[in-house]
């Protein structure tokens, strides 16, 4: 079993940058900038081989019985119709440009769970464990941007990035693995301070040095939080790599290609992020909690919406020969009952339900498990969200023997200790 | 008593309201923080932890300010109540700031605001065709903590609202704003769920679909019974004239025929995990069971379901269980808003004498917190000792409150203290000030894209909020030079250069600079070539930056 030490302070900042700062920081205090950590300068090797993940986070619990699981004819199938795409599977008519891409894509349609409350579901789902009033877990991307961050000696912008969402937050990893949240546009606010360097640099190193009298009285770990933080918004105030976040200087067609809406713009900003070198980033689209006349909401609003922007993101992707080292993650919080409630909508169910993987090697075109005839129970091996999570962090050669340290010192296994669905690798 | 004099003149009430504050103030504690010591204490010696020692006049007063008007004091504030040596003078700033007009609006508007939060988030009100108005709101609970109405009363008119949620129409009645967006969508599950976590600390939003799985008072039953007592109610939109935009609603209670169509046996159906289908009547917590009939001129379900709520003995834990958490950081139970059998409490029997002492005392929420910041643990240091160190609830202890908790100021609180510490002029009218703030504070929300309106914050010490603190235009003004502002003040003053050092550390952090700290600001005044107010613009934003500044502690 490896047992991971709980790094306070993500690495990113290059030898000729760090030493800019010194040079600014000595004309007052020394030692005061020395960080605590070690450089890097092993890059180009893991550069070629550095692992990305995007989750598209379906924030409300989406009907994946009318997407990825559909039952025509059953009373519990609703109006859409099957289609045929470039995979071994068939998808909701709704999502034709998906359909043309599902070869590289992997349908779980045996995803069962029991958390059908939206807070405990998107605890679950992100986490891999149940919410506990006395331990905080960490989410996917404080997770895997945690482990994959040494594959980036140079990155100095945050290593999670959540677009239009709030996510998770980073739990017992502390604040420094927190999401870093923009909306769609990528901007970024209060970036600039309008003072020169210099002195930008004298202020850290004052403020740096009164902080540490500070957190050396015993006061816990928030105030510990607190500078590591302070670094990284130092860090990434200076850092030429912000301009990933500029997604509105992509020509206007590819813009349209991802569809100007906020998921369509957040899907452009994920890709440009990832070739950025940013290890994770979670993309939300909302809008899926439809109580009440779901399949008008969805054939003309989220599923065209959807279809497009997911398209674009993959196509990209491949089409720049990142697909094969990013991992792609679909979900929600749980789907939908398959009975249609009196309002001609969907509520909340967690025990039979689809989930969407590709990328990094997963291998795609096929679907994974099967539901019952109406798609109220799954009739294969259940799945959960560890053992989802398990999958992806294989697929990004995070070792699953990872070990991490609770705040209490409990052991805290990776995914919740989940076992990897094996299908996506054979 | 410059301010009072201010207030009093503005809002044309004569000086003589003022006489009260001068009377006598209080010399002997109350009994009640006797009792919260002796349990608390009782804590300690079980778990064999020692307490940390008493924390400093000047650092008990930023405390305090913070928690009862959600600011830190000015330095006139500070250095005020560090002058005064008389032993009773921690009971006599309470007093002040709980009683002394000149500080009753921002009572008001910080609990206000406290209570706006938690009972329609940080973004109710804030989209466009909005159900809830949160001016509306907020001028209700304004309005209720300037008169320090008592909070049964408060609970009563919140649960049995009807009106109309904005300012200025007729039948206006901000209290219907708690309510106006949860009656209307998936049968009041939300009014239902919310009322009774918030006010009763009872969470049952998951029994709407199965039992309860810790807490076995709960079934799918009672959840569906304590929904019946909303089934009357409907927010009927009003729109701006002559467009579909939602300019407010009202809050009504209607006649109500049940899902059988029956008015003389209103009942409702619901269905169970098995797919069969149950009927529910309006029955509070299992137990007392109201007029089955749903005419309002029969019975007005709402006002029955608030008398029932006052009974409740836990309306009075939830309210001393919330107000404990908000002045130590930890409630007796964690969540807050989870009581029952399946989360016990860490200090039962002071949450059960608090509750009752509460009762006792009309409800006054101004006693409840002068129990609690006259109390021991409220008193004692955040920095740890070898004796306590294994008191953290951070990391799921149970909290023994043997040392202060160390936290986040809550954005609202940085806000406030940001504009004292800077004596930023705030401009504008009332309204106008509160929209500015409201701007701000927006910037750090962000709703989770589900119909029951879930929300997070970035204000929660991630690089948003650092970003905010380094360049944000409310830290820029802070540390600006203009003429009112406290750079400006030094900058202009003829002091010496170190006690103007000196003067932010005390008007920043309520205490002197540290040798080194003094070395530092040396140096920064060197760095910038001799220019005073460069350097000391640079030592406040330092010093604003500090966890010492943005924690409460």
């Amino acid at each position: 079993m490896r047992h991971r030490i709980l790094s306070s302070v993500p690495a990113g900042m290059t030898r000729r940058h760090f030493a800019k700062h010194l040079a600014g920081a000595s004309a007052m205090v020394g030692t005061a900038l020395s960080f605590g950590h070690s450089l890097r300068v092993h890059a180009e090797e893991l550069k070629k081989s550095r692992k990305s993940a995007i989750l598209l986070w379906m924030s409300g619990g989406p009907s994946t019985i009318d997407l990825w699981d559909l039952k025509p004819g059953a009373p519990t199938g609703g109006p859409f119709m099957p289609i045929s795409t470039s995979g071994e599977v068939q998808i909701c008519e709704h999502l034709p440009k998906m359909a043309q891409l599902m070869h590289h894509m992997a349908i779980v349609r045996s995803m069962s769970t029991r958390e059908a409350d939206h807070d405990r579901g998107r605890y679950y789902m992100h986490t891999g464990f149940v919410p506990n009033p006395n331990i905080e877990h960490p989410g996917y991307g404080s997770v895997i941007a945690h482990e994959l961050f040494e594959q980036r000696p140079d990155l100095a912008i945050p290593p999670f990035v959540s677009v239009g969402g709030a996510s998770t937050g980073p739990g017992f990893l502390g604040m420094a693995w927190a999401p870093f949240n923009v909306s769609s546009n990528g901007r970024v606010r209060n970036l600039e301070m309008g003072l020169e360097e210099q002195r930008l640099t004298q202020r850290m190193a004052a403020l740096t040095l009164m902080e540490t009298a500070f957190v050396k009285s015993t006061r816990g770990s928030a105030a510990l939080d607190h500078q590591a933080v302070l670094k990284k918004t130092y860090d990434l105030m200076s850092s030429e790599q912000m301009a990933a976040f500029k997604v509105d200087q992509e020509p206007e067609d590819v813009k349209e290609r991802y569809g100007t809406n906020g998921f369509g713009q957040g899907c452009l900003l994920a890709r440009r992020l990832v070739e950025a070198g940013v290890p994770f980033v979670e993309v939300d689209l909302g809008g899926w909690d439809n109580h009440a006349g779901i399949h008008n909401i969805l054939s003309t609003q989220r599923l065209p919406q959807m279809d497009q922007a997911m398209s674009a993101l993959i196509s990209d992707l491949e089409q720049r020969g990142l697909l094969a080292d990013t991992a792609i993650i679909w979900m929600g919080e749980f789907g939908r009952t398959p009975r249609i409630n009196a309002d001609a909508g969907r509520d909340h169910y967690a025990r039979a339900w689809s989930a969407v993987v590709g990328g990094a090697g997963i291998k795609g075109g096929i679907a994974v498990g099967k539901t019952s005839e109406d798609g109220t129970t799954v009739e294969t091996e259940p799945y959960s969200s560890e053992d989802l999570m398990s999958s992806v962090c294989k697929a990004l050669g995070i070792s699953l023997e990872t070990t991490f340290t609770s705040k209490n010192n409990r052991p805290m296994k990776i995914a919740g200790g989940g076992k990897v669905i094996h299908e996506l690798f054979s | 008593m410059k301010s009072l004099v201010t207030w009093t003149v503005s809002i044309g009430i004569p000086l003589l309201v003022s006489i009260g504050v001068n009377a006598a103030p209080p010399t002997e504690l109350p009994p009640q923080v006797a009792l919260i010591n002796q349990r608390i204490e009782e804590g300690w010696k079980d778990y064999r932890v020692s307490p940390s020692p008493e924390i400093d006049d000047a650092q008990w007063c930023r405390r305090v300010y913070l928690d009862i008007l959600g600011r830190i004091p000015s330095i006139e504030e500070l250095e005020a109540f560090v002058r005064d040596r008389e032993p009773n003078r921690r009971a006599k700033l309470v007093d002040k700031l709980l009683r002394d007009p000149a500080y009753t609006e921002e009572y008001a508007r910080f609990w206000g605001t406290v209570w706006t939060n938690i009972l329609i988030g940080r973004s109710g009100g804030n989209d466009r065709n909005d159900f809830t108005n949160r001016e509306g709101m907020q001028k209700y609970l304004r309005d209720s903590f300037a008169t320090n109405k008592s909070y049964n009363r408060m609970v009563y008119e919140l649960v049995a609202a009807a009106g109309s949620s904005k300012p200025g129409t007729e039948n206006f009645n901000g209290a219907v704003n708690f309510l106006a967006n949860k009656v209307n969508q998936e049968d009041a599950v939300l009014a239902a769920s919310s009322t009774s976590r918030i006010f009763l600390g009872l969470q049952v939003q998951c029994t709407q679909c199965h039992n309860h799985p810790f807490n076995s008072n709960w079934k799918q039953q009672t959840f569906w019974e304590f929904n019946s007592f909303f089934r009357q109610t409907r927010a009927l939109r009003r729109f701006v004239s002559g467009t579909q935009d939602v300019d407010h609603v009202e809050l009504i209670d209607e006649d109500f025929a049940g899902d059988a169509g029956d008015p003389d046996d209103a009942m409702i159906f619901y269905e169970l995990r098995n797919g069969l289908t149950k009927s529910a009547y309006p029955v509070f917590m299992g137990k007392t069971a109201i007029d089955p009939r749903g005419r309002v001129s029969d019975v007005n379900r709402r006002q029955e379901l608030a008398k029932l709520m006052l009974e409740s003995e836990y309306l009075d834990k939830m309210i001393v269980n919330r107000m404990w958490a908000h002045f130590l950081g930890y409630g007796f139970t964690k969540p807050i808003d989870d009581l029952g059998p399946h989360n016990p409490p860490s200090h039962p029997q002071l949450m059960d004498e608090l509750s009752v002492a509460f009762r006792e005392h009309s409800y006054d929420l101004k006693e409840l917190i002068t129990w609690i910041t006259l109390s021991r643990p409220y008193q004692l240091s955040a920095v740890m000792t070898s004796q306590n160190q294994a008191d953290d609830p951070s990391v799921g202890e149970t909290p023994k409150f043997a040392h202060f908790y160390l936290r986040q100021m809550q954005a609202e609180q940085l806000y406030q203290s940001l504009v004292v510490a800077g004596r930023t002029k705030v401009r504008g009218s009332y309204e106008q000030q509160e929209q500015q703030r409201r701007a701000w504070l927006q910037q750090f929300v962000i709703a989770f894209g589900t119909d029951e309106g879930d929300e997070a914050t970035t204000f929660n010490g991630s690089i948003p909020q650092a970003l905010m603190m380094f360049n944000g235009d409310l830290v820029k003004e802070a540390i600006s030079d203009n003429p009112e502002s406290l750079i400006g003040e030094l900058v202009k003053s003829d002091a010496k250069v170190p006690d103007k050092f000196q003067r932010l550390y005390w008007a920043g952090l309520a205490r002197r600079a540290s040798r080194d700290e003094m070395a530092l600001a040396g140096r920064l005044l060197v760095a910038r070539g001799g220019n005073q107010k460069e350097a000391l613009q640079d030592l406040w934003w330092a010093i604003l930056n500090t966890n010492e500044f943005i924690l409460q502690h």
